[in-house]
């Protein structure tokens, strides 16, 4: 029981000598509006394409079937 | 369409308005964790261009748009405090007010800053906001998406971490 208290007691000296070396920051606020900076992100950053799940399997079969039958590749050559 | 569900279909005038409700809130949470105007300034707008991105994943019905914001802006200042060089962090923006500290006072401020920026990013997340910022448990662990009991074992750690280091410097009255 004493144990506990005196580690209760460091514990919040420990916690004092921290808050005084790093002020909390309740009352910190915004200074400007982050709108435009977050518009220039977005023009800099446009999203990742992202291809649906179907067209890549469909791309995996076709690539399947060229590699196990790589015979078809000179007939689907002359088609296209 | 009400503007959750306008912002989780896409709708660009929907997330500014959602930017503008919520950009100060999750400036000043981030700012208290990595404690630097400019760094929070990036990192509110990184957290926004996460939840953008994000979007589709965002459930308007059952999702608490400033519950899911808080979560990935601090998602977002963990991967700062992870990667960041220790020089730059916790910052010259709010340095700990100057006092007639005696030499010894001054050399214990010294080593515990060196010491906080040394912890781990997760128990250092932890140490900020419950032994600084004085955040209760349960809001922390919501925050990080861990428990209230994990939050309490990082503060732990953290403290005694934070004990170890001192008494490695030789520093032994802080860190009893």
């Amino acid at each position: 029981m004493s144990n506990e208290r005196t580690r209760h007691e460091n514990e919040q000296e420990l916690q004092t000598l921290l808050k005084r070396e790093f002020p909390p920051l309740h009352n910190a606020e915004l200074q400007r509006d982050l709108w435009p900076q977050m518009l220039r992100r977005l023009d800099a950053q446009p999203e990742p394409l992202r291809v649906p799940w179907f067209d890549w399997a469909l791309a995996a079969a076709v690539a399947a079937t060229l590699l196990l039958f790589p015979s078809v590749i000179p007939a689907l050559l002359y088609q296209l | 369409m009400e503007l959750l569900e306008r912002f989780a279909a896409g709708d660009l005038e929907a997330f500014e308005d959602l930017f503008r409700q919520h950009q100060k809130e999750v400036y000043r949470w981030t700012l208290r964790i990595v404690r630097d105007t400019g760094i929070a300034e990036d990192l509110t707008v990184e957290t926004f261009w996460r939840i953008f991105r994000a979007r589709e994943r965002f459930d308007p019905d059952a999702g608490n748009f400033r519950a899911w914001a808080r979560r990935i802006a601090t998602n977002a200042a963990l991967d700062h405090l992870r990667h960041a060089r220790k020089e730059t962090e916790l910052s010259e923006d709010h340095p700990a007010p100057s006092s007639g500290d005696s030499a010894v006072r001054g050399e214990l401020r010294g080593h515990l800053r060196r010491a906080f920026l040394e912890l781990p990013a997760k128990y250092r997340l932890v140490a900020t906001l419950a032994l600084i910022e004085d955040e209760p448990y349960n809001e922390i662990a919501e925050a990080a998406g861990i428990s209230v009991a994990l939050v309490k074992v990082r503060v732990f750690r953290a403290v005694r971490l934070l004990r170890k280091k001192l008494s490695s410097f030789g520093l032994e009255a802080a860190a009893k």
